[in-house]
């Protein structure tokens, strides 16, 4: 486990995907690892790609490193699939929607599952995208479906966020309803050759226009396209671009990843918090003060804050 | 989140008869197992990078073609050659008696199921193997 | 006799009341092989409303639902056409000839998987497949070989291919006039029914679109010059070996030949010309009477959609002919004896022609004994079984009539659900039938693994020993004498015409001119399969199927 951090900055592939998998298995262990490779993050561009299921989103992450390739920029992909709810176990399919990077050297693809809404998720996702920035991706696409909370969250700690539609995939309006419509920086149409696309492109279109921008703020763009057949793809990696140029010009980039980076504090903060919640001494005391509130003797404002002072008290830091 | 085991179901070569690979990739995912399905006309470079890149325990190839001879060793040598040992390979489909005993004598693979194999004795197997590590 | 409906209804509910208290075998499911539940009897009063010559007629009648001919297998028996294809054209030719001799009355090609997909036999992706599934046909000459000595004018030959049908219809056309045969006389089927590609065999190569082209093209050129041949075998078979119901096996397999004709009108074919040589290759799985309700409601719902939505005059147009295979999927290396059970539904169910599945075919393609005895199980049901002496037995059974009906309204009803979704081919873009076929082919599984559905010797009377049968092995030889083959075919061919040629294929793929006498040309210059379809690759692309579980 130790050497994984080197092993991972000296391009070693297999490390890449064993350090990728000890995140989300047993985060609280590779801690180390993750805080070398840390300093060598934060030159990759990362894009996080979301929709409804079927609308298109693996085709689009396939064509767009394509193009990316063409460039000679190095890609890495998270793809993001869910769990069932009644098995615990996944089918994880995105990988067939990327035969032709599937060999390219140049291309790294993990394909996760979301393991449950319990939370952890967010933090794997977000260590696997530092990963393979430190690992030299000059860019990371994070692609997953936009149902759960966590999933929205993961897409929008993104530098440029991509929402895809489909004429198929369900109600447009309901899908930015639940949220994805705050985020999207570039709203695609895909499957744009199908009859009923037309309608949706309007549809997205006079929604935007409906809002209110300032004159400053990043007015969403609206790209058609069609991923199997190869339309649009280069105005939706244009669109990325300009995107990118607008938040380097405006001094978005920095304040972006600022506040990633006071969110990623805080999460490991909580983290921690939460495995000292859980240890064998705190277990033990929460036991205790919970049955004196059982008996009238306590309540658990004032349970809360022994436990409080005595977290305070402990080690801190993870060889707890 | 807890650890799962993950496995990769492939196709090599031009068979295209995935309803076999399609029920076990049904099968492992309802024993709470995490499947990585290639798709169908996979080489053997690709399934090892496949492999890999997901950091799989088990590799599980779908033959019904008579190219098992050629597959199954092509699959278990690269993985060695790219410092993937440890990742076990498995299999299933049209394989003669004969073949079977070679291929896992060989060191090959660690298992090969026949048609009408039940699903539990497939999860029952990788469940054990992959515990044993 | 006018059955008293009511009093029978009254009467079958005391008798629905009085099975409670009957002792039930219920720990196993009473399902077809479709998980449908079987209803324990059936009485007049399940087929009210039946009108016989509205819904059965006379054989050889419209609607056809007990046959399509007068006098069924009294006039002919159906052909025994037994599937066969292994190593290299010439070890293929010697089996041939061993079932000829063996009373087998028409041909049937097995090709390998690189001629599947329309690859030569030295292209570097096929190393390890070169004849191990089928016989490698890689060039005209290949084609020649496998048909020495078998006279083409005398003889009705059926070939499994789709993906590059055209190609090898082409190869048998030059193969046949090489014998001195013309082109009007030859019989035969292409399967080319490549929408079941996408949806279940999975062997296409170029997109949906323009396989559709191709086809259309090679209906054409066959209405024209080889009226004769059947030039698309309409497939339910391998629908139902990727796992699917009756239900869907003739709900699919239909959906597709109307969307066939279809396409025919569509480029400007008059209905009559084409639609007499459309056939098709249904599955003879283990529940007999839903087997045989499936082929008599397949008959029905043909003849009255022809009929009555496409406006075909010509009465071959009606006839549903068909070709029967023995489930695969059924078999176990313990159960050899399964062909009888399922050889008797087609039979029962009045197919032109049956494969029966050989018993060693769990391990390895048909040894000659394995596949003799398949034969003779045909032969036992013809001659001893005496099922072929009278038509459609089982009409006016209540179940079986019944269960026709449903069978037709469940087809009727999937129907509507393609024409919602935008047609057959948009179906699959959006992975409809894929997701019923995976669905339906896990629940199957599903059953065995809970014991709702036994299978002898898989989930019960399973037994250790495993039978000791002697099984065909394939030389890999034969890969290394393919590549001699093209090598020395490569060298001695005039080069230039081929280039020549080739470039009028992809000239007529980009246009609309036919492209069948451009793939002849290119076949009589004795290109490649693998140079011709890579012509034709160039110009129409390829196809990578969505991820469906």
């Amino acid at each position: 486990m130790s050497k994984l951090a080197e092993q991972v900055l000296s391009g070693d592939r297999r490390a890449v995907a064993r350090l990728i998998s000890a995140v989300e298995n047993e985060p609280e262990k590779v801690q180390d690892e993750l805080e070398k490779i840390y300093l060598n993050t934060g030159k990759a561009y990362r894009i996080g790609i979301t929709g409804p299921p079927g609308s298109g989103k693996s085709s689009l992450t396939d064509t767009l490193t394509l193009r990316a390739r063409e460039e000679g920029l190095s890609v890495g992909i998270i793809a993001i699939d869910p769990t069932s709810p009644f098995t615990g176990g996944a089918l994880l399919g995105d990988r067939i929607r990327m035969q032709r990077i599937g060999l390219d050297p140049g291309v790294f693809i993990r394909s996760m599952a979301t393991r449950g809404s319990m939370g952890g998720l967010c933090a794997a996702a977000g260590d696997a995208a530092d990963i393979l920035d430190s690992f030299g991706k000059d860019i990371v696409i994070t692609e997953t479906v936009g149902v759960g909370q966590s999933e929205v969250e993961i897409v929008r700690v993104a530098d440029t966020t991509i929402v895809v539609l489909s004429p198929e995939a369900g109600d447009a309006v309901q899908t930015l309803k639940a949220g994805l419509m705050e985020i999207a920086d570039i709203f695609v149409i895909n499957k744009c050759d199908r009859e009923s696309a037309g309608k949706l492109v309007l549809e997205v279109r006079s929604m935007l226009e409906l809002k209110a921008y300032d004159d400053a703020a990043w007015r969403p763009l609206a790209i058609e396209t069609s991923a199997t057949k190869g339309i649009g793809i280069d105005e939706l990696y244009n669109a990325v671009k300009e995107h990118k140029a607008y938040l380097e010009k405006e001094g978005e980039l920095h304040a972006k990843r600022l506040g990633a980076a006071i969110r990623k504090i805080h999460d490991l903060v909580v983290s921690q918090v939460q495995r000292d919640l859980q240890s064998a001494e705190v277990t033990k005391e929460l036991e205790k003060l919970a049955k004196l509130i059982m008996d009238g003797k306590l309540t658990p404002q004032s349970a809360a804050r022994k436990i409080i002072s005595k977290l305070k008290s402990r080690k801190t830091g993870a060889d707890s | 989140m807890a650890k799962k085991i993950r496995v990769l179901v492939a196709k090599p070569g031009l068979d295209g008869h995935d309803r076999g690979v399609k029920v076990v990739a049904a099968g492992l995912r309802d024993a709470g197992m995490e499947v990585i399905y290639t798709g169908l006309h996979q080489n053997a470079e690709a399934i090892v990078e496949s492999a890999i890149q997901e950091d799989v325990d088990i590799v599980g190839l779908s033959m019904l073609s008579g190219a098992h001879m050629t597959y199954f060793p092509k699959v278990r040598n690269l993985l060695d050659e790219k410092g993937a040992s440890d990742i076990m390979l498995i299999g299933g489909g049209i394989v003669p008696d004969d073949d079977k005993q070679k291929l896992i004598d060989d060191g090959v693979v660690v298992a090969l199921f026949d048609p009408g194999t039940k699903l539990q004795k497939i999860v029952d197997f990788i469940t054990k193997s992959v515990s044993k590590d | 006799m006018k059955e008293d409906l009511n009093k029978i209804r009254e009467e079958r509910a005391e008798y629905d009341k009085a099975l409670a208290s009957c002792s039930s075998r219920d720990e196993v499911g009473f399902i077809t092989t479709s998980s449908e539940p079987v209803d324990i009897l059936n009485t007049p009063a399940d087929i009210e409303g039946f009108d016989y010559l509205r819904d059965l007629g006379l054989p050889g009648s419209f609607p056809f639902t007990r046959g399509l001919h007068p006098n069924m297998y009294r006039g002919r028996l159906w052909t025994m056409r037994q599937f066969a294809g292994f190593g290299t054209a010439k070890d293929t030719n010697q089996r041939y000839k061993y079932l000829l001799d063996h009373g087998q009355t028409g041909l049937s090609v097995a090709f390998d998987f690189p001629t599947i997909y329309g690859r030569d036999s030295d292209d570097a992706f096929c190393e390890g497949e070169v004849g191990r599934c089928g016989v490698a046909v890689s060039s005209p000459e290949d084609m020649e070989t496998l048909f020495d000595g078998i006279a083409l004018g005398e003889v009705s030959t059926s070939m499994t291919i789709n993906g590059p049908a055209a190609v090898l219809f082409a190869f048998y056309i030059h193969a046949a006039e090489k014998q001195g045969v013309p082109q009007e006389k030859l019989r035969g089927t292409i399967q080319n029914d490549i929408l079941k590609e996408y949806i279940a065999q999975k062997s296409w190569i170029f997109p949906p679109r323009p396989s559709m082209r191709i086809i259309t093209d090679i209906m054409g050129f066959a209405a024209e010059h080889v009226p004769q041949w059947n030039t698309i075998s309409i497939s339910g078979y391998h629908i139902r070996e990727a796992g699917s119901t009756a239900l869907q096996e003739l709900a699919f397999t239909l959906a597709d030949g109307f969307a066939y004709v279809e396409a025919g009108i569509n480029a400007g074919l008059d209905v009559d010309t084409f639609a007499p040589r459309l056939s098709f290759f249904f599955n003879a799985h283990n529940d007999v009477f839903e087997e045989i309700a499936k082929y008599r409601a397949a008959r029905r719902i043909w003849a009255r959609h022809m009929k009555e939505n496409y406006g075909a005059k010509d009465p071959g147009s009606w006839l549903m002919r068909f070709h029967t295979q023995t489930a695969g999927c059924s078999l176990t290396a313990s159960q050899p004896e399964n062909n009888i059970v399922q050889g008797l539904a087609a039979v029962l169910g009045g197919t032109q022609s049956l494969h029966t599945n050989s018993m060693d075919e769990t391990l390895s393609l048909p040894t000659e004994k394995a596949v003799k005895i398949a034969l003779r199980t045909q032969q036992i049901i013809a001659y001893e079984s005496g099922v072929a002496n009278t038509i459609d037995p089982l009409a006016g059974s209540y179940f079986v009539e019944n269960l026709t009906n449903k069978m037709e309204e469940g087809a009727e009803k999937y129907f509507e659900k393609i024409k919602k979704l935008g047609g057959v081919v948009e179906a699959i873009e959006k992975g409809f039938f894929q997701r019923e076929i995976a669905d339906a082919a896990y629940r199957y599984q599903r059953e065995i693994e809970k014991k709702k559905r036994i299978i002898v010797g898989i989930n019960e009377y399973v037994e250790e020993e495993k039978p000791d049968i002697e099984i065909l092995k394939i030389d890999p030889q034969v890969e290394v004498e393919q590549h001699r083959r093209l090598k020395r075919l490569r060298e001695n061919r005039d080069s230039d015409l081929c280039d020549k040629r080739l470039e009028d294929l992809k000239a007529a793929c980009r246009g609309t001119e036919n492209v069948m006498p451009r793939i002849l040309e290119c076949t009589r210059a004795y290109c490649t399969l693998g140079e011709i379809v890579e012509a034709i690759k160039e110009i129409f692309g390829t196809y990578t199927e969505p991820p469906i579980f």
